[in-house]
């Protein structure tokens, strides 16, 4: 198809058109409806042969496709903000049931008080689910992405579900230019689900069961190991994407001018895209500050944070959701992994974003400002109004 | 002469874990000799998800797909999407549910199954209770029984509030068939899970299914029990077709009183007479009304 000029939503359809999606199952909220839409308008099309089941609630979405993905159907669905909170119980089921789900989220903020902004409060509430987590930067990415994830999770070796994250309106409602591959190219990277270990027709086969402590604790040892080997796998994949697609996204964590940088800031999804502009200006005028964008958030690349941090005197997390009790859920984990590293540079937190207000080149300047002149141990809010007065320092 | 209508094939182990006298056992059996091998049972939280025996066994010659509570409805959408779009053909798509997964928690995904004509069958195994948990009380638990969550002890003297229509809410739905069964008739069972079979669209099926340690009898009475419940009007045999008609299955003569019914069971044991004289009128309205729906009309 070319070169096209659309939205984030329209990528993350394009993408489970080009996936060969067999079942579909969603339920609307803004501002993922548009996904949704554009999935109904495919297989009424007939570009799109699947299974569209339009369900009563994420709740029911979820299941739907988990016990179809259960049959060995490859399958896909698209939620927000309420919709993914709704589906947290069948988020364990569908990792605990090792169903390759490849799911759209597009980050909202979530009530009360009603806000469709863009927030990663949504996403983040979902770490300990058992699913793979991706924030893309840009419609390109979320098309590409969504591809990789399919692979990557149908992979014999991970077989766990995915979730392609893509910010409310600054990628969701927002039209760029997005290479789309041809079905020829996308078939050639994603062949039909090979799905073996599924319920078998004619079978006394059970899928989900109930079990003592032995063996409860053997299958969430297999979804630990099964997370594990997600970045070597995830290594290759992307890799051959390459190769058919001459893209690369950069890995999990996918840096930005850190090889002499003193100061790194750590961001996702949109905020990278204003942040690389701020690094390309401070750069000009002298100072050594680099960017790494959190890619992949789920397996956590703790390895590839200790590398980077090798070589690094500050580092700054700047999050677009606030932990209640804590502070940035994205600077709490760099801070964990950097723990145990032989070299451990200050990590300090910024909290910037929520519910939709603009990070801004100037917000992203002040962050920068403020870890050249030694950061701060408690987490920051960048863009309080005057009248604002800050939670912490 | 009459022929044996019960096929001889079981596709549920002798080897499962109900109790002695388990009607949703009973229920399970029956209605997997109707329904065969290539049946794939969805089931929630339930009895029954200890019944079916823990990893790595399974009581059932059928594939078995476990899920949360709420989802019955969903999982079977989602297995005969998958099914339609992998183009795997005669394959019988069976929720299997208990009261409290379908009229309570689970009645929004049911709900949302019939109205989008989901080609599986709905079956609701009812205990009256939630009985998993230790005889909490349900939706679907009828007036005056004790359970645990509506016990008899000061002003209160069981459930105050009536069984939920669940049928009713069902046929609101005008799914293409719609039955109550009762394992103390297996025929009539049997011959219910049969017309299902054939038929393509939602199908729901409210199982009648004695719990002895729910209701407080011993457990060779459950037959008897069942048998009770059926001419006494407590629980009437009946199917719906798509186009609305009901027909009564079981018209025996007259009713018989509830009292020998509710006498036999322990969770009914405190109700006085004029109690258990409130229900009787209760369960006369209800059988007339259900006459008043059937075709043809009584003579
Ligand atoms: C969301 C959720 N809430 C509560 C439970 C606990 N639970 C497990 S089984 C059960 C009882 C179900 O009752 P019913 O559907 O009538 O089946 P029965 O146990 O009587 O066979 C409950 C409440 C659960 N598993 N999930
Ligand atoms: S508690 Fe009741 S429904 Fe549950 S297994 Fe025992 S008899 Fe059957
Ligand atoms: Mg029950």
């Amino acid at each position: 198809m070319g070169r096209q000029v659309i939205s984030g939503n329209a990528a993350q359809a394009h993408a489970a058109r080009l996936a060969r999606v067999q079942v579909v199952s969603a339920y609307p909220i803004t501002p993922q409806t548009t996904i949704v839409e554009t999935i109904a308008d495919f297989v009424a099309s007939g570009e799109l042969p699947a299974q569209y089941v339009k369900v009563e609630s994420e709740h029911s979405a979820l299941q739907c496709v988990l016990s179809a993905s259960a049959l060995g159907a490859r399958t896909y669905t698209a939620t927000s903000s309420q919709g993914l909170l709704l589906m947290h119980e069948v988020l364990h089921w569908a990792a605990g049931m090792r169903a390759p789900i490849v799911m759209g989220v597009v980050n909202r903020a979530v009530a009360p008080p009603w806000s469709l902004g863009s927030d990663h409060a949504d996403t983040m509430s979902q770490r300990d689910t058992g699913w793979i987590q991706f924030y893309a930067e840009s419609n390109q990415e979320v098309l590409d992405t969504v591809l990789l994830a399919y692979r990557l999770a149908e992979d014999p070796a991970v077989r766990l579900p995915a979730m392609v994250a893509e910010d409310a309106f600054y990628l969701s409602h927002t039209f760029e230019p997005v290479e789309i591959p041809s079905a020829g190219e996308v078939d050639r990277f994603l062949p039909p689900r090979d799905a073996r270990a599924v319920l078998v027709p004619g079978r006394g086969l059970r899928l989900g069961s109930f079990t003592g402590p032995v063996e409860y604790v053997q299958f969430r040892r297999q979804v630990a190991d099964a997370m594990e080997r997600v970045p070597a796998v995830l290594r290759n994949v992307e890799r051959e994407f390459e190769e058919i697609t001459h893209r690369h996204h950069g890995g999990p964590l996918s840096t930005y001018r850190t090889d002499d940088a003193d100061t790194v800031l750590v961001t996702m999804g949109t905020a990278t895209t204003t942040a690389r502009g701020v690094v390309d200006q401070l750069r000009a005028e002298g100072h050594r500050v680099g960017l790494a964008k959190l890619r992949v958030f789920r397996p956590f690349p703790a390895e590839e944070l200790r590398a980077l941090a090798d070589s690094v005197g500050r580092m700054g997390v700047l999050d677009r959701s606030f932990t209640f009790g804590e502070h940035g859920a994205a600077a709490t984990e760099v801070r964990g992994a950097l723990y145990g590293a032989p070299r451990r540079p200050s990590v300090s937190s910024y909290l910037g974003g929520l519910g939709g207000r603009d990070i801004t080149p100037g917000l992203v300047r002040k962050v920068y400002r403020s870890l050249e002149s030694g950061g701060s141990e408690l987490p920051t809010w960048v863009d309080l109004l005057p009248e604002e007065a800050p939670a912490h320092g | 002469m009459a022929k044996l209508t019960i096929p001889a094939e079981e596709y549920m182990y002798p080897g499962h874990a109900a109790c002695p006298g388990c009607g949703a056992a009973l229920a399970m059996r029956l209605l997997l000799k109707g329904l065969g091998p290539r049946t794939i049972v969805s089931m929630p939280a339930c009895c029954w998800t200890v019944i079916a025996t823990p990893y790595p066994t399974t009581a059932l010659a059928t594939g078995l797909l476990d899920h949360p509570i709420e989802a019955t409805g969903a999982s079977i959408s989602g297995l005969r999407a998958a099914a339609d779009a992998m183009g795997l053909k005669d394959l019988e798509i069976v929720g299997f549910a208990g009261d409290g997964g379908t009229a309570d928690i689970g009645l929004q995904s049911l709900s949302g199954m019939l109205e989008r004509r989901t080609d599986a069958i709905y079956v609701m195994y009812d205990n009256e209770a939630y009985m998993n948990t230790g005889i909490q009380r349900s939706g679907s638990t009828p007036a005056g029984a004790w359970t645990t969550t509506t016990p008899v002890a000061g002003a209160s003297h069981g459930k105050p509030e009536p069984k939920k229509d669940v049928m009713g809410i069902v046929r609101a739905h005008h799914p293409v068939y719609a039955a109550t069964l009762n394992p103390s008739f297996p025929e009539d069972f049997l011959r219910k899970v049969e017309r299902a079979r054939g038929l393509h669209g939602p199908r729901f099926l409210h199982v009648f299914s004695p719990c002895p340690p729910g209701w407080k009898y011993s457990s060779e009475r459950t037959i008897e029990l069942g048998r009770l419940a059926t001419d006494s009007g407590i629980f009437p045999l009946y199917e719906v077709g798509e186009d609305g008609v009901l027909s009564i299955t079981r018209r025996g003569g007259a009713l018989k009183p509830v009292a020998e019914y509710f006498r036999a069971q322990g969770r009914f044991a405190h109700l006085t007479e004029a109690e258990i004289a409130a229900i009787q009128a209760a369960a006369r309205a209800n059988w007339e009304r259900l006459l008043r729906l059937a075709t043809p009309p009584p003579a």
